[in-house]
Parts: C-alpha cells; structure tokens; sequence
C-alpha cells in the first residue's frame, strides 16, 4: 500500500516534470541562403541566450504539410515560417495558433512593439512578420541585348529585348505583371483580376511571350537559368539575386519596377506541444538586432528599431527602399482566387 | 486426390470402434470424419499463416490505401459537418429558383457561422464553397470575422439583415446554391471536375469552362504509347541479338542493360537534365561541329520527357524480350529456310509469332508504368511534358483539394483497368510471358 501510494506520487511528479523538461522544439523555413542567414541571426543566438535546443528543417512553403499534420493529429513542427499569401488560409482554417502580439518586446531604443512594427506585419492574428522580401525581375549583363530592361514592360518587349525570359511556374505575380505591363495602374490591379475580363486580358498579355517563356518551379532555379543562359531576365526572390551578385560576383541585374513585395511570417502551429517555447522564441526572433541580420540576404526587416543595425550600403538593396516602386501581394486576393485562376492558368499553359 | 488417400486410410484400418457411417464412405466413422477435417483444416491454416504477412502486406500497402482513394473521392462530409442546421433549413429551399432563402434560414447561418469564427474553422468553409464559386472566400471570411463579436441572441432573431447590410453578395442565389450542392455528403462533384465537366444551376451536367483534365488523360495515354512504340523498336532488335549472340558477349552487353536498371531513378533523370540543358551537352558538341548556332530547346519540353522515361523503361521491355527469345529454339527457324522460306519472310511468320509472349509482357509493362509515371516529367517535363499524374501531386501538395486528386487518381486506376481487359480481350493475358 505504502509503496502504491510513493510510485503515485512519483508518477504525479513526473508528469508534472515533463512540461519542463521538453526543452527542444523544431522550426521549420525555407532553407536556403535565407534559411542559413536565419539559422545565424536568430535561432542560434536563441539557442545560446536560452540554453533550449530547435531542430531546424526546410520545407518549400505552402500548407499542404501543415494541414496534414493538423488534422491527422500528428504535430511534427513548431514555429513556421510561412508566407502572408498562405498565412491568411492557413490562420482561417485552424492550423496555426492565436499568437499574443501584446507580449511582443519594445524594440531597442524603446518603441513600443505596437509603434515599431510595421502594420503589415501584425495585420494577422496568427503569426509575426519577420522579414519583407519581394519578387522582381532580373537580366544578365553579359547575356542582355537591346540595352538596359528598366520597367515591367520591358520584360514583356521581345522586339527591343530578344531571348528568353523565365518565371514561376504559377500565376501569382505573373498575373499583376501581365496587367501592369498592359498599362493598368498598380493600385487596380487586383480589383481588374477579380474579373473575367481583365483575367483575360491578363492572359492576353502573357499570351505575347508565350514562345519566349522558359517555366521553374522553385526559386533556386532562377539565378542558375540566368546564369547557364537558360534565359536572359529571371523573375526571382530578390534575395537570390543579391546573394549571386553578392557573393558569387555575378553580373546580374534587378529591375524593381512593378516588384510584388510580401512577408514572411514566423507561425506556431496549432496544437504544438512546445507553445510557450515557441512564442519566446517567436518574441525573440522578431527583436529588432535579430530581424536585422536578414540584411545578409537583402530581405528588410519589419519593425523601424531594426534598421539601426542595418549597413548604408545595403539599404537601398532592401524591397524597403523600393515600396513606392512595387505593390504588396495580395494574401486576400490569392485566397479567393488562387485555386480558379491556378486551374485557369494550367489551362492556358496546355493550349 | 488428398480426401481420396486419407480416406483409403481409414478404410484399410481396423476396427474404427463406431458402425453409423454413411453408405457412400463405408467404413469411415463419424470420429474419423471429424479427425480428418480436423488435419485438413489444420493444413489450410498453416498455409495460410505462411501467406499470412504477404496478405497482411497487401492489405496495409495496397488495399486499404486504394479503398480510401475511392472513399474519399465521393466522400466530403466537411461542409455538413460545419453547418448542419443550415443545411437542415437549406433542404426545403428551392435551389433552382431566383428566390435567395427566407430570412430564418439567413438567422440560423449566422448563428453557425459565428461559431466558426469562434472555432477559427470558418476558413474551412470559405474554401469549400470558394472552390465551385471564386471569391466567396473572402466573403465568407470577412463576414464571420464581423460577426465574431455580435451578440448570438440578436442574431438568431435577426443575423439576416445584418448579413445583408455587410455583404450585398450574400443576396445573390449563387452562394446559397453552392452552401446547400456542397453539403451533400456523398457527392459526384469531383469525378465531374475530373471530366471537365460540372452541374449548372439547373442541376444539368454540362461543360466545365476550364478544359484541361481530359486533354491531360488523353496527353498521359499519348505518351505512354509513343514510349511503350519506341521501347519496342529500340529493344526488340537489342534483345535479338543479346539472345543469340556467343555467351561471353551477350552477358557483358547485358551488364550495360542491368547496371542503369540498378542505378537511381533521380541519377538517370538528372544525367538527362546535364544531358539536355541548353549549355549541355548535347548542345555544346552540336554546336562546335557547327551543326547549329543557336543552342536548341530540348529540356523542358515533350521530347525530354518522352526520351528520358523510354531511357528509363528500357530494361522493363529487353529484359521479358530477352528471356523468352533465349526459350525460342532456332531449329524452327532454320527448318523454314532449309524448305525453301526466304530469310525475312522465315523472320516474320516463323520467328516473331513466338516473340509475342515477351512482346506483350514487356509492352503492358512499359505502358502500364509509363503512364502514371511522376518523377521524370515533373524534372524534366517544364510545361509540355507534364502528366496526368503531375496535376494529381499539385491538387494534394499545392491546393491541397484531396478529393479531387481522389477522383483523378481513381479516375487513372480506371482507366489502367479498363486498357488491361480491352488488352486481355484482344491479346489474352495467358499469351504474357515474362520468361
């Protein structure tokens, strides 16, 4: 009897223990020079600081994998990394936690987090912005023809700039640029493609290069088509083009006309066992010196305090320095016709 | 034969100790028969504990994921199971009508939809309703997330009107047409979009205005007979020779036929990437023999995909080819010429007759596995080259639609199926011959 009653106790003891003994957890991004650059400026300065350990992983974005964790009940990931375009669904349908923004540190010199986050980065109640970064295009200096591409419709003037031209296999971004080289002012674009007529007139424009478009999947091909002659203008994150002029000496060079910037946002999953772990770590990663190392890849940070730390030379290579040059994807607008348009680009692709 | 000898047995033995058997098994006591089916019984159950893991095998591996394809290709209980009363309240309404439903039925969603937003499942909902009408996503979303905070009693009494003065699109038929088509638990809804086909809002079937499923089946198929065709060509000739040339050359060409069959599927298919690529090789020595100036398209396109995978699937038609013209005696074939038959004719009518057996295997083989095949087109296919099975891994990685790669999935084990027995009819399945 007296031995039953200790080994209750000492169960009782050991699951109460448990909780604080799961001191590693997993985060999960997009691997990658940005996923280095993340690995250095955030989780391993977090790891140092808190004494806890993260399994980091890569994943290549979207929710497919989120969703099949959640409802299968399996939770494998942590913390997130998602894009605000999937953010929007993937916080609608269930599969992320409410993150308290209230809890967020002031930034360095003192702002409230309130103040120095930009409103784009707390606009959802699921996740923190962590970095802006943008799609744009670029050419090869060694390979262009016709002179210097400097706007949006030059990608679209085969005559004056002959040759290749290679973008995402989707129709995100594609879409806007299509309208916006068709001479649609940025600020109308997503209104026109939530029409018929101006998704066709979308597609009408795109139809202009058809012959002359080389397809990728993923955003490490771009600046390996532009650099083997695949193609001579890219569309890119602008992170990969900057890391191969930066550190690979490439003679490549981006255009920020009509860049469709977005952010990136660090998520908990829902029904993470390591909550609380990781909203410190999700407070800490979004702290203004930690943000700011992601200047390495040229993606700009979202709170004001951050750009203290950030180098003058790097600034202008920054989407933050280009946001009256681009517009900002539209997570509402893909959500609503990401899946019709996705069908309808196949579609033209196969004709 | 076994009954025969157990109960010869018995009869040659003396004295079974009982007298009742039936006439037609003289001899054989009741305790005997029962012994006897005990030892039979006992013989089957072991065998089958032998087969055990295998049928447990294909179970797990084979049968239950295939019986949750079907499943889930007609089953969708989603929309039911968050709106249930509205759906209850949707019943009486009349979809085909120009009438939107009455207010109550209005109050009730409103109730429901605030217990999504309360739930944070009224994302659920938007997608669903948003797949057969684009932009109720965000209608559905922005209103469950104004009326997150009203109070539940006002809204049973009267969500109607403040559903109507947030959203004018929830006057429209269309929504609620959809909300009440899309709760139907086991529905048809997939296999139709999989046919490129849907329901109008008079219930009719009729075309879908995007067109790309059939043209893809019909692509998938085009392509897996160009490589099954191709194969053929390129392996019958190699596997005549390796059957009948002298031993020692024949076992060291074989190995240059097994060492890619051994290798990587991604080795194979990223050598053809190096292979192909504008400054690869193929373009560089064409281009410094000067044959071509401008580097040619290969990569990315149908003729990769179609060179790549009959590269691939090459061993799967030489190796049946092979094994049955090493069975084939060549004393027919000379017997013909020695009667005065002219080489190639004795060829066609003597030789080729009897290669069939492997001929088929090797051809339903190829073809069978070409056509759902994924890796390869989706490397090197770019837009062109891509496959049927290609648009099944982006409806379950990318838009995460399920059902809908169900259907097409099972729309695809159909369609095998439906090839095998035309084949079986025309060919006969007894003619395969895999060696």
């Amino acid at each position: 009897m007296h031995t039953l009653k200790r080994l209750g106790v000492a169960l009782a003891l050991c699951t109460a223990a448990s909780p604080l003994l799961a001191d590693q957890f997993t985060a999960v991004s997009f691997g990658g020079a940005y996923g280095a650059a993340q690995q250095k400026h955030m989780l391993d300065p977090y790891m140092a600081q808190s004494g806890h350990k993260i399994l980091f992983e890569n994943y290549s974005g979207g929710i497919a994998e989120l969703k099949a964790q959640v409802e299968s009940g399996n939770i494998l990931w942590d913390v997130v990394d998602i894009e605000v375009i999937d953010l929007e669904r993937a916080c609608s349908e269930g599969l992320l936690e409410v993150f308290p923004h209230d809890t967020l540190p002031p930034g360095d010199d003192g702002t409230p987090a309130s103040e120095d986050f930009s409103a784009q980065a707390l606009a959802n109640e699921c996740g923190v912005g962590n970095i802006v970064w943008t799609v744009l295009y670029a050419y090869n200096n060694d390979t262009i023809q016709g002179g210097k591409p400097s706007t949006i419709g030059d990608l679209f003037d085969t005559s004056t700039y002959p040759g290749k031209r290679a973008l995402r296999k989707r129709p995100q971004v594609n879409m806007e640029w299509a309208l916006i080289a068709d001479g649609v002012p940025a600020a109308e674009v997503y209104e026109l493609l939530s029409t018929d007529e101006g998704q066709a007139r979308a597609f009408a424009k795109l139809d202009t290069i058809k012959d002359d478009l080389v397809w990728f999947d993923s955003w490490s091909q771009a600046p390996q088509l532009l650099n083997d002659g695949g193609a001579v203008m890219v569309q890119s994150a602008n992170g990969r083009i900057f890391d191969a002029i930066q550190s690979d000496k490439k003679p490549f060079e981006m255009v920020w006309d009509a860049h469709i910037f977005d952010l990136d946002v660090w998520a908990i999953v829902k029904g993470s066992k390591n909550k609380a772990l990781a909203e410190d770590f999700i407070r800490f990663a979004t702290s203004s010196k930690p943000e700011s190392g992601m200047q390495e890849v040229a993606y700009g940070p979202t709170r004001q305090s951050s750009y203290a730390y950030v180098d003058e030379a790097i600034l202008p290579k920054l989407p933050s320095a280009h946001l009256d040059e681009g517009l900002q994807a539209s997570g509402v607008f893909w959500a609503d016709y990401g899946e019709s348009l996705g069908e309808k680009f196949n579609e033209w692709l196969l004709k | 034969m076994h009954q025969a000898e157990l109960s010869a047995a018995s009869a040659g033995a003396p004295g079974g100790g009982s007298t009742s058997g039936l006439p037609s098994h003289a001899g054989l006591s009741a305790a005997e028969k029962s012994q006897s089916r005990k030892v039979l019984r006992r013989r089957k159950l072991l065998t089958l504990a032998f087969v055990a893991p295998l049928i447990i095998f294909v179970l797990i591996a084979f049968v239950a994921p295939i019986g949750t394809m079907l499943y889930r290709s007609v089953y969708h209980p989603t929309v039911a199971q968050l709106i249930p009363e509205t759906l209850v309240a949707l019943a009486a309404w009349d979809e085909t009508g120009e009438a939107r439903p009455s207010d109550s039925v209005l109050n009730i969603f409103t109730v429901e939809l605030q217990q999504l937003a309360n739930d944070r499942d009224s994302g659920k909902l938007a997608e669903e309703i948003n797949r057969s009408l684009p932009g109720s996503s965000s209608l559905i979303k922005s209103s469950a997330r104004k009326i997150k905070n009203l109070d539940p009693e006002m809204l049973s009494r009267d969500g109607a009107s403040k559903l109507l003065a947030m959203q004018a699109k929830w006057k429209n038929v269309e929504i609620w047409r959809e909300m009440k088509l899309a709760g139907a638990v086991f529905t048809n809804d997939f296999y139709l979009t999989a046919l490129d086909l849907m329901h109008n809002a008079q219930g009719e079937i009729v075309a879908r205005d995007t067109q790309i499923y059939v043209k893809l089946y019909m692509k998938s198929l085009w392509i897996a007979l160009l490589i099954t065709v191709l194969t053929g060509i390129i392996s019958y000739p190699l596997a005549y020779y390796l059957a009948t040339a002298p031993a020692r050359t024949a076992n060291t060409l074989m190995v240059f036929v097994l060492l890619p069959f051994w290798t990587s599927l991604l080795v194979r298919t990223t050598s053809w990437i190096a292979l192909l690529q504008t400054n690869g090789v193929i373009n560089s020595f064409l281009q410094s023999i000067n044959v071509i100036s401008e580097p040619l398209e290969l990569l990315y396109t149908q003729f990769s995909t179609v060179i790549a995978m009959t590269h691939i699937l090459l061993p799967f038609m030489i190796l049946p080819l092979y094994s049955v013209m090493k069975g084939i005696d060549p004393s027919y074939l000379r017997a013909a010429l020695s009667l005065g038959a002219k080489p190639i004719p004795a060829f066609i009518r003597i030789y080729m007759p009897m290669t069939v057996p492997g001929l088929s295997a090797g051809a339903l083989l190829v073809f069978i596995i070409s056509i759902g095949y994924y890796i390869t087109p989706a490397l090197v296919g770019g837009t062109d080259g891509q496959m049927i099975s290609n648009i099944i891994a982006f409806h379950m990685q990318s838009s995460n639609n399920w059902e809908l790669a169900a259907a097409l999935g099972s729309l695809l084990l159909g369609l095998i199926l439906l090839l095998y027995w035309i084949y079986d009819r025309l060919v006969g399945v007894s003619n395969i011959k895999l060696g």
